[in-house]
């Protein structure tokens, strides 16, 4: 049976800590996605021709936001678990009438969250540089909560496995920003000559990329399907995971 | 009297081979104030952890209100509550919004007259709008009793509450865990500081190197072990203890200049024979220029078990 109380007590505390920070956690990614929209969507998207039939500028709004969905849900949910690691505070979870369930909604959950309100965001400060429409909202919707509930789930046993604030850093620095960027963000990888264009399908994040450019404009270098069966089995081995870790304490419990 | 806390067979063994606890048996009362003794690394705060969540224990069974811990942690932790040794917590928090999460996170609704009695009591009302890495240490070690006592736990462990705390709020916490007594909570704490031990509890609990040595009421404890220590210091020295006084254990410091007696049986034994071989010296034609006299304390005490059990081993 759940506790709905702890669940909420831990989701809501997490949001206030998202409140207490709001600039860094708001204001940065947007200004960041921004500079991108600014230079590559304004500035030199103007001289790009359409990608598919779809305007350069808008063509690579999925993947901006991809982008910082999947590095914002997981450094938000790795700082969400890490800092009561590292301040000590984790007794108070460990001790409290709370399991898996509980910690998961509460914390991933509300990493989730923020990274909902950081789509909304950023989507709006998307319209204000180029023209775009979404085709499939509802998809969309689902798309992006998919994804950050998984990403969100990665940065949670992140912030369990890091011993350090670089180990944080590193899978969004070195692993996901280098594969969003290579992942078909700034181009369809039906531009890529062979044999890149095969390497670029072992690329996860393409999938990824492509499916919210899916839902965008109905069309995209891999199907829909494809990409929301990976991304729900990323989900399915993140729970696993963060099951695993709680049966056994590991870097949790001595 | 009903058990609240019973552990049995309980061993630690860490991951590299310590045995942090090893096969540690103890029922704890309900209502009781239990003071655990014992040296650095003796185990009690992976004893606390055994039972609060936080330790993976090795062996044995913990049973908590009447319930196998393993099996029923979720019903047994809602009623338990700790204050840890390290000061750990979000240190931007506000104290009241500290102290409501902790409420919170133990599945209780929220209760503003609760947190507010709870603050209070701890003279953490006026501060509640603070940031917690504003206070001072020893007001940042009552924010942490104030998050244990939040979801109003029935029994309440206090892992070294009064570690490198000033005299004054030693004493404060003491007056905090008297009225806890009086609520009928039932209170176990580590110390090292026997003193502590002496003041607050029914009982004692002396560990170490994962083992309990011994568990009685204060009080016999004291009866039992206890000891009176007297000091004559002579006008004269004296080569050896006089045949008169050979029943008495009594003996010669100082190059026979202080005659001293360590005896009785923390009931009034010891006094009584003090007072027997005071009355008798003179007789003897021995004088003495002054007279120191103590009980031993529950240091003493616990530094006599310690040291024989070491020789033991």
């Amino acid at each position: 049976m759940i506790n709905w109380r702890s669940t909420y007590a831990i989701y809501r505390n997490e949001l206030m800590r998202f409140m207490r920070t709001v600039f860094g956690s708001l204001v940065s990614p947007v200004l960041t996605t921004s500079l991108y929209f600014i230079v590559f969507g304004a500035a030199i998207g103007g001289r790009m021709n359409a990608v598919g039939g779809v305007d350069y500028g808008a063509f690579i709004v999925p993947g901006l936001l991809m982008l910082t969905l999947l590095s914002e849900s997981t450094s938000n949910a790795s700082f969400g678990i890490y800092m009561p690691r590292f301040t000590g505070a984790i007794y108070e979870l460990l001790s409290a009438p709370v399991g898996v369930a509980e910690t998961l909604l509460g914390f991933v959950g509300a990493a989730a969250t923020k990274s909902l309100i950081l789509a909304a965001v950023i989507l709006a400060t998307a319209k204000i540089f180029v023209d775009y429409e979404i085709a499939h909202p509802l998809y969309a919707l689902l798309f992006i909560i998919l994804v950050s509930a998984s990403f969100s789930l990665l940065g949670f046993i992140l912030g369990v496995w890091a011993e350090g604030f670089e180990k944080l850093q590193l899978v969004p620095m070195l692993i996901l920003t280098p594969l969003t960027f290579l992942g078909g963000t700034f181009y369809s990888i039906d531009m890529l000559a062979e044999p890149w264009r095969t390497v670029a399908l072992a690329n996860p994040i393409v999938y990824l990329v492509n499916g919210l450019r899916w839902t965008f404009y109905g069309q995209a270098d891999v199907s829909i399907g494809v990409s929301l069966s990976l991304t729900l089995v990323f989900l399915v081995i993140d729970i696993a995971v963060i099951a695993w870790i709680f049966r056994t304490g590991w870097r949790l419990r001595s | 009297m009903e058990t609240i806390l019973d552990i049995a067979g309980l061993t630690k063994v860490y991951p590299g081979g310590l045995k942090a606890l090893d096969g540690v048996d103890l029922q704890i009362r309900r209502g009781e104030i239990f003071a655990l003794l014992g040296p650095n690394g003796a185990g009690k705060t992976t004893l606390i952890g055994a039972v609060c969540g936080l330790v993976r224990v090795t062996g044995g069974t913990i049973t908590a209100f009447g319930q196998d811990l393993a099996h029923n942690w979720r019903d047994a932790r809602r009623r338990i509550g700790l204050v840890p040794q390290e000061l750990g917590f979000d240190m931007f928090e506000t104290v009241e919004r500290g102290v409501r999460y902790s409420r919170g996170l133990f599945g209780l609704p929220p209760d503003a007259a609760r947190i507010e009695v709870v603050l209070r009591s701890l003279s953490l009302w006026d501060k509640r709008h603070e940031q917690i890495r504003a206070l001072s240490g020893g007001m940042k070690r009552r924010v942490l009793i104030a998050k244990a006592l939040a979801h109003e736990p029935e029994l309440l462990f206090l892992d070294e509450p009064t570690a490198g705390v000033d005299v004054e709020l030693r004493r404060d916490m003491w007056r905090q865990i008297d009225r806890l007594r009086d609520q009928g909570v039932t209170v176990i704490l580590t110390t090292h500081y026997i003193e502590e031990a002496q003041e607050m509890a029914d009982r004692v609990g002396v560990i170490d190197k994962g083992r309990l040595l011994l568990v009685d009421e204060k009080d016999a404890l004291m009866a039992k072990l206890g000891r009176t220590e007297a000091r004559f210091r002579l006008a004269q020295p004296l080569a050896a203890v006089p045949d008169s006084l050979c029943a008495f254990p009594l003996h010669l410091e100082d190059d026979g200049l202080t005659l001293a007696y360590r005896g009785g049986d923390g009931a009034g034994k010891g006094k009584a024979e003090i007072a027997a071989i005071a009355q008798a010296l003179p007789h003897q034609g021995i004088a003495y220029t002054a007279l120191d006299q103590k009980e031993s304390s529950l240091e003493d005490i616990f530094v006599d078990l310690v040291e024989r059990e070491e020789a033991a081993a």
